[in-house]
């Protein structure tokens, strides 16, 4: 419920100046980025830190896309996120209707455990995923990096999901049942197409989770033509620091997908969240 | 058609048992009404009967064949639900239609029944609108489409006119009588609501606490209630239950008033009376049992109820039949209509001739 | 099958029974079943494998020094000077980050609650910097904070907070606080979405009642609203605390822990000493120290509900 406007106009001039605060405070670091990745080479270290710039030119994108191996990471990590965002969506979907509509042995524990992988230290269990990544001769290879990401993603997921599912009445399926579905096919008739925005915004949440993780995939990539954008961004970052323009449209490019499934899944956003999901 | 016996079902959630010894006949055709408080237990019996809620003990026959582990498809059994439940992404014609879907009947064939059917209950020119765009009465009609189309060996309602306004639920509550006697179905029907349950029942089930209290046709249970449960639970307004002492001939009421009591109730283990609030008369003063004064005075044209005070005794509701000029305050006589009156033990059951005699 | 139950019943039960259990014990599994193996491979049991590293010694760099240590590696975290300098930090850094993303999510949720003109667009455009992958929010913050692209240094030179615009991420005194604005930005806006939500459950007749009952806005705030949050807030607190104190991106982007360990935080130390030194055995035992910690804190936590409820 929305509380009424404020009365006096200080409140009034307080509220705008706090809208102000906060639009620049969000969009601020992003302009930047993008007003860097706009400025001419020649241009940045006379007028780096201008408000606007005086020429602007897309040279800096056409470089990153077509001089380095930034098209390559791009395209490693769209297949390592929709890889992820794919898996894990329907395991999850599978859990999270388990959780949702049955009773049975065990859930509790079930439940607990998964709330606890959301707790500890995933990097605690870096050297181990290496060693037994390596030992699989996996390393270097995207595969691995589906498989680590997909298990990370589940538990958040799966109460996504779980939320998703209590929100379609239980009578739905049963009517279902009684009209002659097996549970089965109540679930493919008519819970499904009553999920597939669930399905979407976990997707969507996946799919961002995957596209940023730096850490896992630091370890276990280091040949560059199977790195992801993350891994190759902080690779050039650290080889050519000097190379502002570029490294900020690769910034910029790298922000494509994760805003594009942002538009996408903002209304879901407070449901997902408020959940029982405690991801950021 | 079909004929169900439930013997000695049982329900348990883990260790607790909330359904016990439930045993039960339904005959072919029969309309059968389970009734009773919130929390009863009368949904999970209708669910147990659907195959939707597992039967944790007993057996459950419909037609002589064993159920317990039948999944709900495999029952031939439809089902209204409270909410309806109607599939929010089908219009109305593949919701009344999906069960034929279901079992893969020819598009031409559906076609044909649902318009049937629709034509019944006067949803033909709805049958491109999606729930959402109907109203409530509305969709009730599509779930009770749903449910005949498929002309299934029983019916079950669950509370399926409890989301409907009071003019639409008197409609809806003839709509299904009227369907029952064209079907001929047997129907096990769920309510809360006693005017529901007296109009539609052949047999009224009352549940309470997960035991079955009684089993009788409406005029049963209103006129010989097994206990003060029913006694209290069936019949609008509520009747009058007042402590009272054996005495010789009669019981003795609390402000030392003894009642006769008829030849075939024996009184010995009398612990309270009942007398529903329409078996009262209105006499002159001191020309009935006792006097009494009126705290409210309710008149609602063919009848008028008092809220009376009675010395002693405390509180009771008379309603008597057509207008009398009665104020607050007015003292009035009462007398209690002698072939009306219930007699309970302490137990709280309803005490009978024979039940005297073996006492 | 229903033929030949309906002619005989007995025959009937012993073949429905199989799918009796099936619908109420195995089939949960069935759709359990993929996502308890993945949890299970890929981290319950690396996460006990974690945990039996911690005592023996594994350095890739010296692959004939492998074997079991017993308690040496947590001896050696004992008098390790950069552990406990990475605890502090971790201290800092979690109570910076947290408190400040409390404080701003609550502000903006209570902005959003509230209606103006604009209001779905200034939703989506504050909420953007949650949608920025971590690594791009770092890498932004740390050219921000960069004096020949980044414009921060030279506005804090001119509010006089700086002597002259150097990049604070150099400052062993000042570094911490770049990953923490950066943080906190990034987290903002999930403090702002859980705590809208919980603000939008409050029923409304309440501020009419406290209204008629003449309250003004602070006692509604503090009477009604504040109250109302109070568990949500509880939750999201404890949780975020956890997630913040196990977030080591943010610092390994923008100073790698540095300079000379003044940002470097447990789950950063975890890292870097797993992928820069490839002392597996030494990380493991950091990271057992770091859950030994959180878990703790969680039990402190607990404790305190408890014994908020009970009174």
């Amino acid at each position: 419920m929305s509380i009424t406007a404020p009365r006096t106009p200080v409140l009034m001039i307080g509220k705008y100046v706090a809208i102000s605060f906060y639009l620049i405070f969000a969009l601020f670091p992003l302009y930047w980025l993008l007003k860097i990745a706009l400025t001419p080479d020649q241009l940045i270290f006379t007028e780096g830190t201008n408000l606007v710039p005086s020429q602007m030119t897309f040279a800096n994108f056409t470089s990153v896309l077509f001089k380095t191996d930034f098209l390559a990471y791009f395209g490693n990590s769209l297949v390592v996120s929709l890889g992820t965002a794919a898996i894990t969506t329907m395991v999850a979907a599978g859990a999270g209707y388990a959780f949702s509509r049955f009773h049975f042995g065990g859930k509790k524990i079930i439940i607990a455990v998964m709330l606890i992988t959301q707790m500890f230290p995933l990097l605690m269990i870096i050297a181990p995923i290496y060693k037994i990544i390596a030992s699989l001769g996996l390393l270097n290879s995207l595969t691995s990096l589906i498989i680590v990401y997909t298990a990370f993603n589940i538990p958040f997921a799966t109460f996504l999901m779980q939320s998703f599912f209590d929100g379609i009445p239980k009578d739905l399926e049963e009517a279902a049942m009684m009209d002659g579905c097996t549970r089965f096919q109540a679930l493919r008739k008519v819970i499904f197409p009553l999920t597939l925005p669930g399905l979407g915004a976990t997707l969507g949440f996946v799919f961002t989770a995957a596209w940023s993780e730096l850490l896992f995939a630091l370890m276990l990539i280091s040949k560059n033509d199977t790195m992801t954008f993350p891994v190759g961004l902080l690779t050039f970052v650290s080889k050519f620091s000097v190379d502002w323009g570029q490294m900020m449209a690769a910034g910029v490019l790298a922000l494509i997908p994760s805003c594009l499934f942002f538009i996408f899944i903002q209304r879901y956003l407070v449901q997902g969240l408020t959940s029982g999901a405690v991801k950021g | 058609m079909a004929r169900m016996e439930l013997n000695n079902l049982k329900k348990l959630y883990g260790s607790v048992e909330v359904m016990r010894d439930i045993n039960l006949d339904i005959e072919d055709g029969e309309f059968i009404v389970l009734v009773g408080p919130s929390g009863c237990g009368k949904s999970t019996l209708l669910r147990m009967i659907a195959g939707l809620e597992p039967i944790s003990g007993g057996e459950f026959l419909i037609d002589g064949d064993r159920m317990n582990e039948m999944r709900p498809r495999d029952r031939d059994i439809a089902m209204v639900f409270q909410s309806y439940a109607l599939y929010p992404h089908m219009d109305v014609e593949r919701n009344m239609g999906f069960s034929m879907e279901i079992r893969g009947e020819s598009a031409s064939e559906r076609k044909a029944r649902v318009l049937d059917a629709a034509k019944i209950l006067g949803l033909d020119k709805l049958l491109k609108r999606y729930p959402k765009e109907l109203s409530g009465g509305q969709r009730q009609r599509v779930a009770m489409g749903r449910a005949i189309i498929r002309d299934p060996r029983a019916f079950l309602f669950d509370e399926p006119l409890s989301n409907l306004d009071a003019s639409l639920r008197v409609e809806m509550r003839l709509e299904i009588a009227r369907l029952h006697q064209k079907l001929g179905a047997t129907m096990v029907y769920v309510t809360h609501d006693q005017v529901e349950a007296l109009t539609l029942a052949d047999r009224i089930v009352v549940l309470e606490g997960g035991n079955i209290q009684q089993v009788g046709s409406p005029l049963e249970l209103y006129e010989r209630p097994a206990n003060k449960f029913v006694a209290q639970f069936i019949g609008s307004p509520t009747m009058n239950v007042v402590p009272v002492s054996s005495a010789q001939g009669g019981v003795t009421l609390a402000n030392g008033v003894t009642i006769p009591t008829l030849k075939d109730v024996n009184p010995v283990n009398a612990a309270e009376l009942g007398i529903r609030p329409e078996h009262i008369d209105v006499v002159p003063l001191g020309a009935g049992d006792f006097d009494a004064v009126a705290d409210v005075v309710e008149h609602l044209g063919s009848d008028t109820n008092l809220f009376v005070r009675i010395d002693g005794i405390g509180p009771m509701m008379v309603r008597v039949h057509g207008n009398i000029p009665k104020q607050p305050g007015d003292s009035v006589g009462l007398k209690l209509q002698r072939e009306n009156i219930h007699l309970f033990a302490s137990d709280g059951q309803r005490l009978r001739a024979e039940d005297a005699l073996a006492a | 099958m229903t033929a030949a139950q309906h002619t005989d019943a007995t025959s009937g039960e012993t073949r429905a029974r199989p799918s009796f259990y099936w619908r109420y014990l195995v089939e949960p599994y069935l759709y359990l079943s993929p996502a308890l193996v993945l949890i299970g491979a890929v981290m319950l049991f690396p996460l006990i494998i974690g945990i039996s590293y911690s005592f023996q010694s594994i350095a890739l760099l010296k692959p004939f020094d492998t074997g079991w240590v017993g308690f040496d590696n947590y001896v050696a975290l004992w008098s390790d000077k950069k552990f406990w300098i990475a605890l502090e930090n971790t201290f800092w850094w979690t109570v910076g980050s947290l408190s400040l993303q409390f404080f701003f999510g609550l502000g903006l949720a209570l902005l959003l609650n509230t209606s103006f003109y604009g209001k779905r667009l200034f939703q989506a455009l504050v909420f953007l910097p949650w949608a920025v992958p971590t690594f791009l929010s770092a890498l932004t913050w740390a050219w921000l904070f960069n004096p020949v692209i980044g414009p921060l240094p030279h506005w804090l030179y001119d509010l006089g907070l700086l002597s002259e615009p150097y990049n604070i991420l150099g400052d062993p005194e000042l570094a911490i606080w770049g990953p923490i604005t950066a943080n906190v930005w990034f987290g903002v806006p999930f403090f702002a979405i859980t705590l809208l939500a919980a603000l939008q459950s409050i029923p409304g007749e309440l501020y009419e009642a406290a209204e008629i009952d003449g309250a003004t806005a602070w006692q509604s705030f503090t009477k009604i609203t504040l109250p109302f949050l109070a568990p949500m807030i509880a939750i999201t607190v404890m949780l975020r605390t956890i997630w913040i104190a196990n977030f080591a991106d943010m610092i390994y982007v923008m100073t790698g822990g540095g300079p000379a360990n003044s940002t470097q935080i447990l789950s950063s130390y975890v890292f870097t000493t797993a992928f820069r030194k490839l002392d597996f055995g030494y990380a493991s035992a950091i990271a057992v120290a770091l859950l030994g910690i959180l878990l703790i804190y969680a039990v402190i936590l607990l404790f305190v509900r408890q014994k908020f409820v009970r009174t």
